[in-house]
């Protein structure tokens, strides 16, 4: 599919929801970090997949089970092409990125030794801190922490130092959910791999935003949510060198998964439904592909300077405003804005926006240590998609004048 | 005044505001003059932690009746607290226990209560009732 000249006013009539009012306020949707808006097309998709195409996959003899099983297939290879994987069988469907990542942490995580280390960064999620942290008290390793600057920037000279045949892993955020910092991982990865060490990427915060080529990236693993990337919940990727993800062990075991079942021993599928135990979300995985589809229509490289104007407009006039203070600064960053305000708390902020029909999402963003290296309890954050435009910042910008009058007064 | 009666009293107050910004503002003002829990009180054993908001509650019992205090550092969160404090303060156990909270849904602030809004105030609710019954059976 080429991609269409890229018009905001065009992709918005795509998606339903942000037609709507709430309070009687046109709706102005900056949460996009937290989960995207959906086309109509993944609507009518995940519609159409259970009016008329419903059934069991990979096993059943009939008709409308070839069907679902080709659709499923489709979807796989559609984001392995989207995201320039080698073969369908790099792609695992999964839950989402939390689940991508706790796969990788118990299977990949079962040939770690006491000792050993994985470096993640200060800026991430919970859900790529924990599955790690979960994997050190089974195995014995160690947890090592990337330090940030104050303006959320990776310490790159302390990453070199950190860096031994003992690295076994580097799990980082590709783009930081709560301070837009995009990380320089082209460099990251070259350097985790001098020394023997793999890498998983946490994409749920870069698939929408950026064109993503897991080939040139080389990294390891490379995870996202299909929610946060205009498809359904409940669905998520685990991209994995095939090499890799052949010599690990299943992660669940149950249907789809095997290859011959007996009680004294039992053999394994082949990739990737070695890794996609059960009936997986079907239709999940048909509308992510539908979703992914649709990204193939848009000039993603307009569209991610639409969303870096959208970024450093906002930031800019935000930037004026007394005692309020952008959290992440990084140079390379786009579509979050993260602040406080000097005597305000983000809550009071965010329920007055949400008064006002603007969506954002306030608190720590699951990023807890982060609030704890900036010592604040959290921020007001404003996060941006390609369906958003000026004149709704515009909007943002009058209603967060009024809250904090109201506040301040 | 009845429990009910005070809950009453705020919904009529309530009724004016028509739209949404004027009801938080009044709030707000509210949540503004509900006095700060001194320092020393601001204790670990008082202290609810929201996902969003955090609420310190202290509770004194004077001739059978609750007296409480509460602070938060969110200030809309302390103005809803400071309607709470309200209608329980200077109420018996007995009766604390026994009656229906149905102003907050009335006045169209029930998302604030929501357990799935973590941000303390069904936690201190809880917290007010408990302490309520601990004090009867002592």
């Amino acid at each position: 599919m080429t991609p269409q000249p890229f018009s905001v006013a065009a992709i918005r009539e795509l998606f339903p929801a942000l037609r709507q009012k709430v309070y009687g306020k046109q709706l102005i949707y900056f949460d996009n970090g937290a989960t995207s808006q959906k086309p109509q097309i993944v609507l009518d998709t995940l519609a159409q997949y259970y009016a008329l195409e419903n059934a069991n996959i990979h096993r059943g003899v009939h008709y409308l089970s070839q069907q679902a099983t080709s659709a499923y297939e489709e979807a796989r290879k559609t984001i392995q092409h989207y995201i320039g994987a080698k073969g369908p069988q790099e792609i695992i469907f999964t839950k989402g990125t939390t689940d991508s990542i706790n796969l990788v942490a118990f299977s990949f995580g079962e040939r770690l030794k006491p000792g050993d280390e994985i470096l993640i960064s200060a800026m991430e999620h919970h859900s790529n801190i924990v599955p790690w942290q979960l994997l050190c008290e089974r195995k014995g390793c160690h947890l090592r922490v990337i330090p940030i600057s104050k303006s959320g920037e990776l310490d790159l000279d302390a990453y070199d130092q950190m860096l031994s045949e003992r690295t076994k892993l580097l799990a980082i955020t590709h783009i930081s959910n709560t301070l837009g910092t995009i990380n320089p991982v082209k460099e990251l990865i070259k350097k985790a791999h001098q020394v023997g060490a793999k890498v998983l990427l946490d994409g749920a915060q870069s698939i929408q935003h950026l064109q993503i080529d897991v080939k040139d990236l080389n990294c390891d693993f490379y995870t996202f949510s299909g929610h946060k990337v205009f498809g359904p919940t409940g669905i998520g990727v685990l991209y994995g060198k095939e090499d890799l993800l052949d010599s690990m062990p299943p992660y669940q075991g149950g249907g789809d998964m095997i290859s011959k079942v007996t009680f004294e021993r039992t053999t394994y599928n082949t990739l990737p439904l070695k890794f996609e135990a059960g009936t997986p979300h079907i239709a999940g995985a048909i509308g992510l592909g539908s979703a992914i589809s649709f990204l193939k229509g848009i000039d993603m490289h307009a569209a991610a300077a639409h969303e870096l104007e959208l970024t450093q407009y906002a930031q800019g006039i935000l930037d004026t405003f007394e005692g309020l203070h952008i959290i992440g600064e990084a140079k390379n960053k786009t579509s979050v804005v993260s602040f406080t305000i000097d005597g305000m708390h983000p809550f009071d902020i965010g329920t007055l926006l949400d008064k006002q029909g603007i969506a954002v999402r306030t608190g720590h963003h699951c990023t807890q240590p982060l609030m704890d290296f900036y010592q604040i309890p959290g921020t007001v954050r404003a996060s941006f998609a390609f369906y958003n435009t000026k004149e709704e910042i515009d909007i943002f910008i009058a209603a967060l004048e009024r809250s904090i009058q109201i506040l301040g007064a | 005044m009845s429990i009910q009666e005070k809950q009453q009293e705020i919904i009529d107050e309530f009724a004016i505001y028509d739209d949404w910004m004027d009801k938080y503002e009044y709030i707000i003002e509210l949540g503004k003059s509900v006095p700060t829990l001194a320092p020393e009180l601001k204790t670990k054993d008082r202290l609810i932690e929201g996902c969003q908001s955090n609420v310190w509650l202290a509770t004194e019992i004077k001739e059978g009746k609750m007296h409480f205090s509460a602070d938060s550092d969110a200030i809309i969160t302390k103005g809803i607290i400071g309607l709470l404090i309200q209608v329980y303060n200077n109420e018996s156990p007995a009766d604390i226990l026994q009656a229906e909270l149905f102003f907050i849904n009335q006045i169209g602030l029930a998302e604030h209560l929501s357990p799935t809004r973590a941000n303390g105030l069904l936690s201190m609710v809880k917290r007010m009732k408990t302490e309520a019954l601990q004090s009867l059976a002592k």
